[in-house]
């Protein structure tokens, strides 16, 4: 009997009664005890007026330009989230190689054909946040920011691949000779 | 009346007593150590799940980051377990026919969450938090182990006090650089000792407070 009775206690403390993150509730239909937000809400922070950075239009066209400032931060933040969300499908040069379509994934188009590279910026912003085709939207795994984040290396990942000869350094333009 | 007892019963008698001492002090010491046998701490024991997802298969085999599905664990104190929705940004496409990924189609079609058992679980009195550990560079292996080798998911260390103490004393022992906290196969070097110490530094560690009761009794 002793023993049982510091069994519940000891269960009481080690589970008490409040909900820890994605716990399931008995309370709600649904069973979960994250409540979803109620549709046609607007919570604090999420006024999004600010169209070229919350949806990359700039009167009503794609923005050709980021409404962020580029640095080095920047586009080492934006390769290191391309790696982690785009390559599996994309794989790191943006040539649409990735594992998963090894897998059998419908083959992604290249980043480094022509209609892609003279596409406006704001284009692969739209794509990270309302999906394209059989892509799905990564705006609930990824935040505002680093959307830009990608799309701005995407941009330099295009450039990469596509260097002029006389562009290059003279280093690179002699061992090619 | 006579004796019923000879005198050597006495002998008898204070052995019975040091025996019956000896036995309730062992059966406290299997109480109280209870929790650090393996098996019932579930230590290295898998733990069966709705759908058998297979960090192995999809870490190792297909070089999925952790950050992927983990989403939120290098910013808030919980890393999180992926929605639905996130499987079927592969599976809507792959294995679509297969039956053992059917309660992932049946969790998408009916928008209810798939019930995994949770495999980690403090006692709701300690707080934990991912993001400062994985800022500061502790790896996800030094307390998950190798999850890139799970079929399925188990614990690979019991999370007990003494365990979180075991490194808050002297984190230089398992510290990191911050780029490698999400390699799985990441080899410590030989001088981790000199190195260890010179990253607690950098990182700014405050090593002094880390065993105050109250940085996980909150
Ligand atoms: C699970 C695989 C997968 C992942 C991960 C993925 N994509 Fe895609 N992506 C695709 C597929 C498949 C298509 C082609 C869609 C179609 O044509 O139906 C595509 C198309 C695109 C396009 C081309 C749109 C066009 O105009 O043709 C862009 C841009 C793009 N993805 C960007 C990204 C970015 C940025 C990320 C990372 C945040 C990403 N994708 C992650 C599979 C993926
Ligand atoms: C493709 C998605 C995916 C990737 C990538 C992934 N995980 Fe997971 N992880 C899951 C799912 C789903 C669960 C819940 C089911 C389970 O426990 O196996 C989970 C569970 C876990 C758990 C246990 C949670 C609990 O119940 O206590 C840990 C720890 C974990 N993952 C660590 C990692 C680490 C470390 C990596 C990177 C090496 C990683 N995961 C990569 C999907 C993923
Ligand atoms: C980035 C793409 C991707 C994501 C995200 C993903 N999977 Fe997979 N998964 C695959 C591929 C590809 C295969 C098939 C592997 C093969 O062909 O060898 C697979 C196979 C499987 C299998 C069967 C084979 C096995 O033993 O692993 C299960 C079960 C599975 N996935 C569950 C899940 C669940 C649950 C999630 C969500 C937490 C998930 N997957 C997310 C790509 C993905
Ligand atoms: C310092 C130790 C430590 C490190 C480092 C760590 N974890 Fe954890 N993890 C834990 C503990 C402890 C729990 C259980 C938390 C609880 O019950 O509240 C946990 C739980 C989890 C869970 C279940 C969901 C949750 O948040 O409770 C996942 C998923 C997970 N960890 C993934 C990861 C990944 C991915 C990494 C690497 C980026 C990582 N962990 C690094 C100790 C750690
Ligand atoms: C492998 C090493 C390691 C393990 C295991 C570990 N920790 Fe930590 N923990 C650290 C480091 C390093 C810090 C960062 C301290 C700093 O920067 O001041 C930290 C910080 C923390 C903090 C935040 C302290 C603050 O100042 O807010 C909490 C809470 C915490 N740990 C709880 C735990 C718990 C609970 C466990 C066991 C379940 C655990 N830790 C296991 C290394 C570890
Ligand atoms: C690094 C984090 C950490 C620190 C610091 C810490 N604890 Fe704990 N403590 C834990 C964890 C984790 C558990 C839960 C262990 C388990 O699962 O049984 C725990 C459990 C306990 C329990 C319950 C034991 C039981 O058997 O249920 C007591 C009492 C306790 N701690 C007291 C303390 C005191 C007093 C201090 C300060 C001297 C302290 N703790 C400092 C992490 C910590």
């Amino acid at each position: 009997m002793l023993a049982s009775s510091g069994c519940e206690l000891r269960q009481a403390m080690y589970n008490q009664e409040k909900y820890e993150p994605l716990e399931a509730s008995a309370f709600f239909d649904d069973g979960l005890s994250f409540r979803n937000q109620v549709t046609g809400t607007v919570a604090r922070g999420q006024m999004m007026l600010d169209t070229h950075y919350y949806q990359g239009m700039v009167d009503g066209q794609l923005a050709s330009t980021l409404p962020v400032t580029v640095s080095q931060e920047l586009l080492e933040r934006g390769q290191e989230r391309f790696n982690i969300f785009c390559s599996p499908c994309h794989d790191q040069t943006g040539s649409g190689n990735g594992m998963i379509v090894k897998r059998g994934l419908k083959q992604p188009p290249s980043f480094h054909q022509q209609r892609l590279r003279d596409i406006p910026v704001g284009h692969f912003y739209d794509v990270i946040t309302n999906g394209f085709g059989v892509m799905y939207s990564y705006a609930s795994r990824i935040p505002v920011e680093d959307r830009w984040a990608i799309a701005a290396y995407i941009k330099v990942l295009q450039l990469s691949q596509n260097v002029e000869f006389d562009q290059l350094p003279a280093e690179d333009q002699r061992q090619l000779q | 009346m006579a004796q019923v007892f000879p005198r050597s019963a006495n002998w008898a008698s204070k052995a019975s007593i040091l025996a019956a001492l000896l036995i309730v002090a062992s059966i406290l010491g299997v109480v109280l150590n209870i929790n650090r046998i393996d098996y019932v701490s579930m230590v290295g024991v898998a733990i069966d799940q709705p759908v058998h997802f297979s960090h192995k298969h999809h870490v190792t085999g297909m070089g999925i980051d952790c950050r992927y599905c983990h989403t939120t664990v290098e910013v808030s104190a919980f890393a999180g377990v992926p929605p639905t929705e996130t499987c079927m940004t592969c599976h809507s496409q792959i294995w679509t026919e297969a039956p053992i990924l059917e309660p992932v189609r049946a969790s998408f079609r009916d928008n209810k969450a798939i019930e995994w058992n949770r495999v980690h679980d403090l006692p709701d009195f300690v707080y934990f938090n991912h993001s400062i550990h994985v800022s500061q560079g502790i790896g996800c292996q030094s307390c998950h182990g190798q999850v890139d080798q799970m079929p399925l998911m188990m614990k690979a260390h019991t999370l007990n006090m003494e365990w979180c103490l075991d490194c808050h004393r002297d984190p230089a022992q398992f510290i990191r650089p911050r780029d490698q906290v999400f390699n799985m196969n990441y080899e410590y070097p030989a001088n981790q000792e000199t190195l260890g110490k010179s990253l607690v530094a950098d990182y700014d560690v405050q090593t002094s407070q880390l065993t105050n009761c109250s940085i996980c009794h909150r």
